[in-house]
């Protein structure tokens, strides 16, 4: 069973996002997600004060197996990047939803993350998977 | 849902993830993929190759026919107890398959080819099998194990019966032979030492759960890319296809052109091609910037472009590997685009990985 900690907000995409209390919003990909990816060798992080848009790809995760994109999951800039994941990308597999985040985004418009999946959506979103 | 081995319920029991691979349902990894091949370089590790397709070739015409059906020559083979590895070509030199030839005795050959091409491969052979005194038998109701890695063979052996242990444990690189039911060659596509078993379908959960209990591990399909294009073994659809000929593919070393006397389907093609000359160079690439190397990435070079045939991550290595098919001058440095970069990498000569450690230097 993979983990979904009910704090937290979601995409369909498998990417999870956490609210910081000064707006910020840390970025990752699920645990379902690293799952399903298998061990993962690469992370391509985006740069720092890059903007993107809701769905853009900014930052690619790679496995021995394939690479995937990871998408802005709203608009926003980007504040911070975890560049350390390009030489231990492993955090991703082992603590996907704490030493394995992957940027910090500066929100267009604070309210958009509202939109985004609950814990319990995102459930739902897994189970039709399998 | 695809077709199942015998073995399913022990991967699904074991925890696997499941992909379709050629039509089967096959385990892509049980945990982590980089631990399974490094149990497999280190130790000893077990796949389900039972997806794979077991035809014999039996009658006083199989060698005949064999002969004129494969690129490589099967006369090379001193005796039977033997196997050679070599390519089914169409008439215009393409490969339709690549495959081990096994000579188990006077008149009995079997030939393991990919499940991917099934379908095909048995038409071809039975079509190019009309007027050759030989039957063609596919072989449905078996399982075939893969026991690979340094202490592959020790292991296997402690499960065989204590008649047949010492003859199989003298089985030299690439020599087969019957022990019973059980068919075992000292074959592979990982590079390193092991056994190849073709085993009766009743007979494999049996076989399975002894192999666990031996400290054998299971592996899945993932491992088994990573390891087969460290050792610079091709995989058919991507290093080559009907349209690419073995001297395109780095495997002209199979096609036996002597004797001269013998013809076999695709001579004709392959002998116009070696005397224009290939313009292509089939040859390993080390990633030397970020980023991981992918089958159908665009390797630019001062000759003109090429592209990648197979990439990944090399374990052994922890570097991004592959092998791409580039224009023959290229020259030593080259660079692949990955994504929006150009990144360098260094052409090498395969395999990456020989017994278990670097065969290039880093």
């Amino acid at each position: 069973m993979s983990d979904v900690p009910a704090e937290l907000k979601y995409t369909k995409s498998h990417e999870w996002v956490k609210v910081g209390d000064d707006g910020t919003l840390t970025v990752g990909i699920t645990d379902h997600a690293q799952a399903a990816l298998g061990d993962l060798v690469y992370v391509e992080a985006p740069e720092t004060g890059e903007s993107y848009a809701p769905g853009d790809a900014c930052a690619v995760v790679e496995s021995v197996k394939a690479a995937s994109d990871i998408y802005c999951p709203v608009a926003g800039e980007i504040v911070e990047s975890h560049e350390s994941l390009a030489d231990e990308p492993e955090h991703v597999n082992e603590d996907p939803y704490g030493d394995g985040w992957i940027f910090k985004l500066k929100p267009e418009n604070p309210g958009d993350v509202d939109e985004l999946l609950d814990a319990d959506a995102y459930q739902k979103v897994i189970d039709e998977e399998d | 849902m695809g077709r199942k081995t015998p073995l399913y319920q022990r991967h699904v029991d074991l925890g696997a993830r499941t992909v379709d691979f050629g039509g089967w349902d096959m385990p892509v990894n049980y945990g982590s993929q980089i631990e399974e091949h490094h149990r497999v370089r280190r130790e000893a590790g077990v796949f389900d190759v039972s997806h794979m397709t077991v035809v014999d070739i039996e009658g006083e015409g199989a060698r005949e026919f064999l002969r004129n059906l494969l690129a490589n020559d099967i006369d090379k083979l001193k005796g039977p107890g033997r196997a050679l590895y070599g390519c089914m070509l169409n008439e215009q030199g393409g490969v339709i398959d690549d495959l081990i030839t096994y000579w188990r005795e006077e008149g009995r050959y079997r030939m393991v080819v990919n499940a991917a091409t099934r379908e095909r491969d048995l038409a071809w052979i039975r079509e190019q099998a009309d007027g050759h005194a030989v039957e063609v038998v596919e072989q449905a109701d078996t399982a075939m194990l893969a026991v690979q890695g340094p202490e592959a063979r020790e292991r296997v052996a402690g499960l065989l019966p204590e008649g047949d242990r010492e003859a199989a444990l003298a089985l030299k690189p690439f020599q087969c032979g019957d022990f019973g039911d059980l068919f075992i060659a000292r074959t592979g596509y990982t590079g390193e030492d092991g056994f190849e078993m073709v085993l009766p379908a009743d007979q494999a959960e049996r076989w399975w759960d002894g192999l666990m209990e031996a400290d054998v591990a299971p592996i899945g399909l993932g491992a088994r890319d990573t390891l087969r294009l460290e050792a610079g073994l091709n995989l058919y659809g991507q290093d080559m296809d009907e349209d690419i000929t073995p001297l395109e593919c780095g495997l002209g070393w199979t096609v036996a052109f002597e004797p001269e006397a013998r013809d076999f389907v695709g001579r004709a093609a392959l002998e116009r091609q070696r005397e224009a000359g290939v313009a292509t160079s089939f040859v390993g690439l080390v990633l030397e910037g970020r980023g991981v190397l992918r089958a159908g990435q665009v390797v630019k070079s001062s000759a003109g472009e090429g592209k990648l045939t197979s990439g990944s991550y090399s374990p052994t290595l922890e570097r991004s590997i592959g092998l791409a098919r580039i224009p023959r001058d290229a020259g030593e440095q080259v660079e692949v685009a990955i994504r929006k970069r150009e990144v360098p990498a260094r052409v090498v000569k395969p395999p990456f990985v020989r017994k278990g450690k670097p065969n290039i230097d880093l």
